[in-house]
């Protein structure tokens, strides 16, 4: 069992909350800013994502948020090399690389294994990289203790399912409905149904994300899994904010974080997570 | 070599699935789909009665008499795919994707385009088959070619311009594998080239190998033997591997001419074999042009059906293998064999073949003259005398 693993299940019932954020959208300080500020939120994991030209699993609002990354030149190599700088400051939360997988291929696997190593990253997601394809990085992530984090849809086979709840490392991440990410009011008709499948496919902590946005859809879902992964929600804030984070960061980290607390009533739960990760870190 | 690819979608290491997992089941719904379809007699009398009564096929081979006399060499055969309905040979694969859509019990096809081609074939199958037809297509493609659009209209197809990204061919292809992840449960998406994930390099090029195996059979018929060598153009590279697909076991030299753009040496070309490096792209791990970090690189050709950053695994396990040539051609090339054709056999290539064409007549110079080399004219060029027109006045002034 990975310690992503570990860390997610040592308290049960706690409802995990896990965070996306393009890495240097606009620039690597205001992400470093954000991943604190998400730790203070309540948030369970970190998912970092990497900026990449053709990001075909993402919708708009990371779409965009990728090619304002791109823009200031970031690269995987780069974003990983934020994780270090977040710890100084204080983020205690595991971290997760979320990256296609051609980023991967041009870095090349060692080099990224060698690299999750050192900055102490705790897992990666590769949206474009499903189960079938996954042998020869399964194998390195196990080995160099990384968690690889699989996805699973509602349109995933039962046979599949099966294979992937075993198979699989970290958390089970579901897709709560079909399409890109991206804020939805509705998830998938069949997601709760589907969300009790994965639940009994595996022994690993499920988290559903893909479109959420609200409180009340956190509590929609949350008898049935263990987390909740909240990314275009987030970055959408980010967007609107631009102009202020380049003149004034402070002041819009602050009405991010209030925004933040109102729509998905975060700080109030999620408090005695952030201590707990600081007392195992 | 005829074996691949295998059952995971491999053309030795090139190929595969890298989608999201939201797509899985439909590439397996797909696979399983095509698997039975090809094996049923009945699908496959209705494809072939389809390319004969609606396409025109078979499409014939003319002897480029005056043309192999000018060039001095082998004497040079065209395939004449430019004779298809709609002018190309995108109609094959589209015919074949729509009746397979059509036996899946799927009503709607959703298609990305670059300069139209695709987009036009894929509508006008819709029509005639009674589906109906999204066409995805860069916002600057849209405005580079606002007559195919309008020509997509008229057959009912709703266009839809794509903003994200660079706004062209790409970018077209990732919004419609988008909007399929979305509409997975009811939707048909028919991809226009032997790229993206399995099974798709596959069914293309089992829809497309009817260049090829008309043209063996031609040639066989016309000369008693094969030809010594074959051109066709790549960007995708459907309409190479169809024509090639037959002969691959035959002892006949194979070409296949990617776009040089301005020259290999400038950032301006769409040499994907030349000049890019293994990755994945659009659900493929194949060559691409991309940078340092991996991010993918718009590529440039006069010719809008050769801009594009990849190439199908195919190609990209041909070309590592040996077995075909590929070789880059610049528009300056492409413009002169075009000019050529033009007024030596009274025919207007497409700025695609014409690339093809150039080739042909580099190799056609060195061969004996009792040999001979045969040329997939993938289409024809009417959709680019405007470019054409273009081009040529900026060479005269250059000069």
């Amino acid at each position: 069992m990975s310690r992503l693993t570990d860390y997610m299940t040592k308290d049960k019932g706690t409802m995990h909350f896990v965070p996306f954020v393009t890495a240097g959208d606009p620039n690597p300080e205001v992400t470093i800013d954000l991943a604190l500020l998400l730790q203070e939120l309540g948030a369970s994991v970190l998912e970092l994502g990497i900026p990449f030209s053709d990001p075909l699993a993402d919708g708009p609002v990371i779409q965009r948020a990728s090619l304002r990354a791109l823009k200031g030149g970031m690269t995987l190599a780069k974003a990983m090399e934020i994780v270090p700088e977040m710890r100084k400051r204080g983020l205690k939360i595991p971290v997760i690389i979320f990256t296609y997988y051609n980023l991967l291929l041009q870095l090349g696997q060692n080099q990224f294994m060698e690299k999750a190593k050192e900055y102490e990253i705790d897992g990666l997601l590769v949206p474009d990289l499903p189960f079938e394809e996954s042998e020869a990085l399964r194998a390195a992530c196990r080995a160099n203790e990384l968690a690889l984090i699989s996805l699973v849809a509602p349109t995933t086979s039962p046979q599949r399912l099966e294979v992937i709840g075993r198979e699989s490392d970290g958390f089970l991440y579901c897709v709560s409905s079909l399409g890109v990410t991206g804020v939805r009011k509705t998830f998938h008709p069949n997601v709760l149904a589907f969300l009790e499948r994965v639940r009994a496919s595996t022994t690993l902590p499920v988290a559903v994300g893909f479109g959420i946005s609200s409180h009340e859809q956190v509590q929609e879902i949350a008898p049935y899994c263990d987390g909740f992964v909240v990314g275009s929600a987030i970055v959408r804030e980010i967007e609107k904010r631009e102009v202020t984070l380049a003149s004034n960061r402070e002041k819009a980290i602050a009405d991010i974080k209030e925004t933040l607390s109102q729509k998905l009533l975060l700080n109030i739960e999620g408090a005695d997570n952030v201590e707990e990760a600081a007392q195992n870190n | 070599m005829i074996n691949l690819p295998d059952a995971r979608g491999r053309f030795g290491e090139f190929g595969g699935k890298f989608v999201p997992e939201t797509l899985m089941y439909a590439l397996e719904e797909l696979e399983e789909a095509l698997t039975q379809a090809m094996a049923d007699p009945e699908f496959m009398a209705l494809y072939q009665a389809t390319l004969q009564d609606y396409s025109g096929r078979p499409t014939p081979i003319t002897h480029a008499r005056r043309l192999s006399e000018k060039v001095g060499g082998a004497s040079i055969y065209l395939k004449r795919e430019d004779l298809n309905h709609t002018g190309a040979h995108k109609i094959n694969n589209a015919i074949g994707q729509g009746l397979l859509a059509k036996r899946m019990g799927k009503e709607k096809l959703v298609a990305e385009t670059g300069a139209g081609q695709h987009g036009v074939a894929t509508a006008t199958i819709a029509a005639y088959l009674g589906l109906s037809c999204k066409v995805f297509m860069g916002k600057k493609d849209v405005e580079r070619q606002s007559l195919n659009v309008f020509r997509m209209q008229l057959l009912g197809a709703e266009v839809i311009p794509v903003e994200s990204g660079s706004q062209t061919l790409k970018d077209a292809t990732n919004e419609a594998l988008r909007y399929w992840v979305e509409h997975v449960e009811d939707t048909f998406y028919l991809i226009g080239s032997v790229v993206g994930p399995h099974p798709y390099p596959k069914m293309v090029r089992d829809f497309q190998r009817v260049i090829g195996d008309e043209s063996r059979q031609q040639f066989l018929d016309l000369k008693g033997k094969l030809p010594n060598a074959i051109t066709a153009c790549v960007g995708g590279g459907s309409n190479s591997i169809g024509m090639f697909y037959p002969f691959l076991d035959d002892d006949v030299a194979l070409y296949a001419a990617e776009a040089g753009g301005q020259g290999e040496e400038t950032a301006y070309h769409a040499a994907t074999l030349a000049k890019g490096r293994k990755g994945v792209i659009h659900g493929s791990l194949t060559y691409l042009i991309q940078d340092e970090n991996g991010q993918i690189i718009e590529p440039y050709s006069i010719s809008a059906g050769l801009d594009y950053p990849g190439i199908g695994p195919e190609h990209a396990y041909l070309s590592s293998v040996g077995r075909v040539h590929y070789e880059s051609i610049t528009d300056r090339e492409a413009l002169a064999a075009l000019e050529l054709l033009c007024q030596y056999e009274g025919i207007l290539p497409a700025l695609e073949s014409a690339h093809a064409l150039a080739l042909a007549l580099k190799e056609a110079k060195t061969m004996p003259k009792e040999h001979s080399i045969l040329i997939c004219l993938s289409g024809r060029g009417d959709k680019d005398v405007h470019t054409i027109q273009n081009a040529l006045k900026v060479g005269e002034k250059d000069e």
